[in-house]
């Protein structure tokens, strides 16, 4: 059995058509998934809706089962429990997703005492061995800051600390590394596939960054328009797409297959999207 | 000059504490001590700002009027904060229905004005200071919910508040570990103009004898019984009528410099 398993699932903000139809797609214990697809394609809404996150105008149905257990529908006072302890979440945006008033340590700290017993002493000792864990040099120094002293990749590895701290089954990732500067990344994403494997989580890593998607996943769903147009071992799919839009996005990733001087190739060369329906387009 | 409102509020507040604070231990003469024939009688020796129309020193009048002054801003905005922004967390924090009904139950009695609510508990229970410390502070109940709403609204639309989520901090536990010291600058600024309009609202109904008995000094009483004397002594009206305009410009430009100091974009521009 897998460890999540998302059947038929379709979102719908308030009476607008549903932004989400019919998604299907499962992941393993200690799998990487990437999930790819340009903005507004349904992506965060994927991840809020396993997270059970939804804005509450939103009606998630169809099924998503992690480890078993019926996400769709659960009420918040058995789902809170859950989240940062059995599934957790790392955001776009590491600067909006620490609270300014807080310390960086207490928030971390936060999440494991939400979840078992332990003392301040206790919760302090984990979390900064967790500092460690995401490579953030002098750890106490960290614990006592607030978010605005930090760097943006100190941030981000304290996000990724929070997301971790529990050794969760599933991460998802939400673009952690759209908003921090390329070798930053590079530094982040080890940090990210370190913890990873130590934790033995996977991870559903949501990004429109083909270079970033191929250095952490293994299986790779490609999302248009609110549906799932792809799916499979990355290996495969980016030797062998079968979707022309899946066929658009690896030749506008290949510049280096570009004669000189010739036209960029889009998407769009590729594969022409049917009208839409307006209003179906969602953020992120 | 950098941040002049800020500085002068402070000022102006400052003495307003200070005056207040000595007056609890000292003042020149006791402020409801009759000097005989020295009733209206100019400035003389000791007694700096002269005497009243009963013949009572004018400088340790205004000194100890600041006494009630305070007391009564610090009840009234109490009493208002206290129930205000629970309200408003609650309001910001529920959906529909129940958070609509806070909210129009607020506005109803921010129809109400304050002296009418302070005429009609003097009228019930006889006037007190703390029938006006009262009616003053339910009355500026509503403007504290309404910011404290208005400001856990974004809070709680933030990447945090669903990062804390994200984390399993139950939803109404967040309001405390996050709305609350995030929306804390906003209120203080609020605290800080409801201070301001306190003042104002306690010498109004102090002026219309719905204040403090008698004997109690206060700027409002005073302005009230200087009228008599206006052109005989006009100084009689002039101190405490300079006295409450100082402390309420004061909170206002205390609260005023808070909020550009606590405004980011204003403050990178400083």
């Amino acid at each position: 059995m897998s460890l999540l398993e998302v059947r038929n699932l379709s979102v719908a903000f308030g009476r607008r058509p549903p932004t989400l139809t019919g998604i299907d797609f499962t992941i393993d214990a200690g799998a990487r998934v990437g999930l790819i697809g340009q903005s507004g394609s349904g992506k965060s809404v994927t991840a809020l809706a396993v997270m059970g996150l939804l804005p509450e105008y939103a009606t998630a149905t169809g099924s998503i089962r992690l480890g078993g257990t019926e996400l769709i529908g659960r009420p918040d006072a058995l789902f809170a429990p859950m989240r940062g302890n059995d599934l957790s979440m790392v955001f776009q945006e590491p600067m909006t997703a620490l609270d300014p008033t807080m310390k960086v340590g207490r928030q971390v700290a936060e999440v494991v005492r939400l979840h078992r017993k332990s003392s301040r002493e206790q919760a302090r000792a984990l979390t900064l061995d967790m500092l460690e864990q995401v490579d953030l040099p002098d750890p106490e120094q960290v614990y006592d800051a607030f978010a605005h002293q930090l760097s943006g990749g100190q941030r981000q590895r304290v996000v990724l600390a929070m997301a971790l701290i529990n050794q969760p089954d599933l991460v998802i990732c939400d673009e952690p590394t759209t908003a921090l500067d390329v070798t930053v990344q590079q530094q982040v994403l080890r940090v990210l596939r370190h913890n990873l494997d130590a934790v033995g989580a996977a991870c559903l890593f949501i990004t429109h960054d083909l270079a970033v998607l191929s250095q952490v996943c293994d299986q790779v769903l490609v999302m248009l328009d609110g549906a799932i147009v792809e799916a499979g071992e990355l290996k495969s799919v980016f030797t062998d797409p079968q979707h022309p839009y899946t066929r658009g996005l690896l030749a506008t990733a290949r510049l280096d297959q570009v004669a000189p001087g010739s036209r960029l190739p889009t998407v769009a060369d590729f594969y022409r999207r049917p009208e839409r329906t307006p209003g179906t387009e969602v953020a992120g | 000059m950098k941040r002049a409102s800020l500085w002068t509020g402070v000022v102006l507040v400052g003495i307003v504490l200070v005056a207040g604070l000595v007056s609890l231990v000292w003042t020149p003469f006791d402020p409801n001590r009759v000097f005989p024939g020295a009733a209206l009688q100019g400035p003389q020796g000791a007694h700096i700002l002269g005497f009243d129309q009963l013949g009572r020193d004018l400088f340790s009048r205004v000194l100890a009027g600041s006494q009630i002054c305070l007391i009564v801003g610090v009840i009234s905005v109490s009493i208002a904060a206290l129930i205000g922004v629970p309200w408003g967390i609650a309001a910001g924090m529920l959906k529909g229905w129940p958070s609509e009904l806070l909210m129009r139950v607020a506005d109803i009695l921010y129809a109400f004005p304050a002296l009418l609510l302070a005429i009609l508990f003097a009228a019930a229970r006889g006037s007190s200071t703390w029938s006006a410390m009262t009616a003053i502070g339910i009355a500026t109940i509503p403007a504290f919910a309404r910011v404290a709403r208005a400001a856990t609204l974004s809070v709680m639309s933030s990447d945090y508040i669903l990062a804390a989520r994200a984390s399993g901090t139950p939803y109404l536990m967040s309001a405390v570990r996050h709305v609350l010291p995030n929306i804390a600058p906003v209120l203080g600024v609020q605290a800080s103009v409801s201070f301001g309009m306190a003042i104002l609202a306690e010498a109004a109904l102090s002026y219309l004898g719905l204040g403090s008995p008698p004997l109690v000094v206060t700027w409002g009483r005073m302005l009230r019984e200087a009228q008599t004397y206006m052109f005989n002594d006009p100084a009689l009206a002039l101190w405490p009528g300079l006295a409450i305009a100082g402390a309420v410009l004061g909170f206002n430009l205390l609260g005023d410099g808070l909020r550009d100091l606590l405004d980011p974009r204003l403050r990178e521009a400083v």
